[in-house]
């Protein structure tokens, strides 16, 4: 596994990132993270054999509160700053190809 | 007195005492900002009815006799990723143009309830994204003591409307580094709090276990002010702790006699000669003040950059999926769902923000998650004991804010590695979730700020503000300010 992120590679992790690039823009980015790559990949080489990970600074588990009933945000305002919305839900395209 | 000079301490007096009216105050930094914002640029919007509206308020309080806060009639300045009910929040990103958060963020709550006046929302490298704000969709903002520089970033705007004196307080974001360094580089103050401190509820996320939101102020006393009027537990981000210091500010008077205080050896290996001069200036100062100053190596935390592109990234790449032309701002049409979100975030991110999402698309997949992310995770431990090791010798430690003074538009802009290790002294902070804040100490190279840096074991606020106090009250004179700033306000 070589510290290097090829054109390939790129337009593979683009799909999955729901990004669209261009074919400049693949080989740009190839050449910038396989730089970034270059200078993280040390990291790799550290023997850290018995270190736990840390996912997060505090020791904090299940953290609860009162389930008390609130207003919570308004849905027609939050329906007002989407793109497209109809029937107080979004709308998006189809989704599985079929006719609309 | 000129309200450009006056600190917040003083306006909210002021105010509170009927000597000013907030009218007044934010009138005349409105003022201000008209007057340079066409050349700084350092916000994506201005909001001035609501300012004056929200002045008259206070000022109407006044006269009834209720009391106003203890921010009153102070005019505040917001990173334009925390959220505000109806008024544009962009991220300076295209993909968020013309979205109205439907809610407050917590801060913003606090700041209101505290009597400060919010004038409007600061620019920022897209998604808090980048070291120098070029990475906004709207333009860069510049540096008030150069116009040629960049101000830092994430939080440019934010620093530099501090800076060029539009108003005494602003909020920011730091994930690895994002107020302490455009701080150093616009030779204001920059608090980054310990993890939890404050509630990020309506902060727009990037990296959500290593964003933390704090001040910019032109003094310590001032940015303790705004930090007790924003911190403490909130029910709504689960993230945010319980049991806070809540006294910061009484903590500036006590002076740093019996303290001890470590300098991180390794961060002046890296440094400019006049940062590092900088350094030794603020550790002699200290000294002199009755702490017991010694050199400490802590070589683990200079492993924390690679980590920090690691974990960052990784978490941005998660947090951002939600932009994807459903429910905010932006959509460019497909034929189906997933066309339209490719197509969307294609023409709706900046490529630094497409950089980061990738890198950490990939080192989450199959194949690369132990070797990079793990690994990355381990790392963060070691940051984290290496600091909590050196905290059993010193109260606190000091080191450069950055590796130099701040550095021209373009420079860094197509190599991201060279830009990512502006970060290199401010980003361990994060990965261990401990505060660390910059103070503005003495001009170097061109004649251009440098702030020291004073680190903090978790929740040492108290500790951390007490040592910033007296760097402060040691700050080398200034020849200078910022263009277009009076000489008085800096004396």
């Amino acid at each position: 596994m070589a510290a290097e992120f090829t054109p390939e590679e790129v337009t593979y992790v683009a799909t999955l990132a729901r990004l669209q690039l261009s074919e400049d823009e693949v080989q740009h980015y190839a050449q910038q993270l396989s730089a970034v790559l270059g200078h993280i990949d040390a990291i790799r080489a550290l023997d850290l054999a018995g270190v736990p990970p840390t996912s997060h600074s505090f020791d904090l588990v299940n953290v609860l509160r009162e389930d008390i009933v609130e207003p919570g945000v308004d849905r027609d305002e939050v329906l007002r700053a989407a793109p497209l919305a109809e029937s107080g839900r979004f709308r998006v395209p189809p989704i599985l190809g079929e006719a609309p | 007195m000129s309200s450009e000079s006056m600190s917040a301490f003083e306006i909210a007096d002021a105010v509170r005492t009927g000597v000013i009216s907030a009218r007044t105050v934010v009138s005349r930094a409105l003022e201000r900002i008209a007057s340079q914002e066409g050349e700084l640029h350092c916000f994506n919007i201005v909001t001035r009815e609501e300012a004056l509206a929200s002045a008259d308020a206070i000022d109407a309080k006044v006269s009834r006799g209720e009391d106003p806060g203890p921010l009153a009639g102070v005019p505040v300045a917001l990173k334009d990723n925390l959220c505000t009910r109806g008024i544009p929040t962009t991220c300076s990103s295209k993909i968020l143009e013309g979205w109205l958060p439907p809610y407050d963020a917590t801060v913003v709550e606090r700041l209101r309830a505290a009597g400060a006046i919010s004038v409007g929302k600061t620019n920022l490298d897209e998604f808090a994204m980048g070291s120098s704000t070029e990475n906004s969709a709207f333009g860069p903002t510049k540096n008030p003591w150069d116009h040629s520089r960049v101000p830092g970033g994430s939080s440019g705007g934010s620093a530099a409307t501090v800076a060029a004196g539009y108003v005494p307080l602003s909020l920011g974001s730091d994930t690895g580094g994002s107020i302490r360094q455009p701080a150093s580089f616009c030779g204001v103050v920059g608090v980054k709090p310990t993890y939890g401190l404050v509630s990020r509820y309506g902060l727009i996320a990037f990296a959500s276990s290593l964003d933390q939101i704090g001040p910019f102020a032109t003094t310590v006393a001032d940015s303790a002010l705004m930090l007790e009027s924003i911190l403490g537990h909130d029910p709504r981000d689960s993230t945010s702790l319980d049991k806070v210091p809540t006294s910061i500010v009484s903590a500036l008077s006590l002076g740093v006699s019996g303290l001890r205080v470590g300098v991180i050896s390794d961060f002046l290996v890296d440094a400019d000669d006049t940062v590092v001069d900088a350094v030794r200036g603020a550790a002699v100062a200290l000294s002199s003040a009755g702490a017991k100053v010694d050199e400490v190596a802590i070589p683990e935390l200079m492993n924390g950059l690679a980590a920090y592109y690691l974990i960052a990234p990784a978490e941005a790449s998660s947090n951002l999926s939600r932009y994807d032309g459903v429910r905010y701002g932006l959509r460019v049409d497909g034929p189906d769902v997933a066309s339209m979100n490719a197509r969307t975030r294609a023409l709706g991110f900046g490529s630094e923000v497409k950089r980061r999402i990738m890198l950490g698309t990939y080192v989450l997949s199959a194949g690369y998650y132990d070797a990079y992310y793990t690994q990355a995770q381990r790392v963060r431990t070691l940051v984290a004991r290496a600091f909590n090791r050196a905290y059993e010798q010193f109260d606190v430690l000091i080191g450069p804010t950055t590796p130099s003074v701040a550095f021209g538009f373009g420079q860094k802009t197509e190599d991201p590695l060279a830009m990512y290790l502006s970060d290199l002294f401010t980003i361990p902070s994060n990965l261990a979730g401990h505060p660390a804040m910059s103070v503005p100490f003495a001009l170097g190279e061109h004649g251009l700020p440098i702030g020291v840096q004073v680190f903090a074991p978790a929740l040492g606020e108290p500790v951390m503000f007490q040592v910033a106090n007296a760097i402060e009250a040691a700050q080398q004179e200034r020849s200078r300010g910022p263009v277009g700033v009076s000489e008085s306000r800096r004396s």
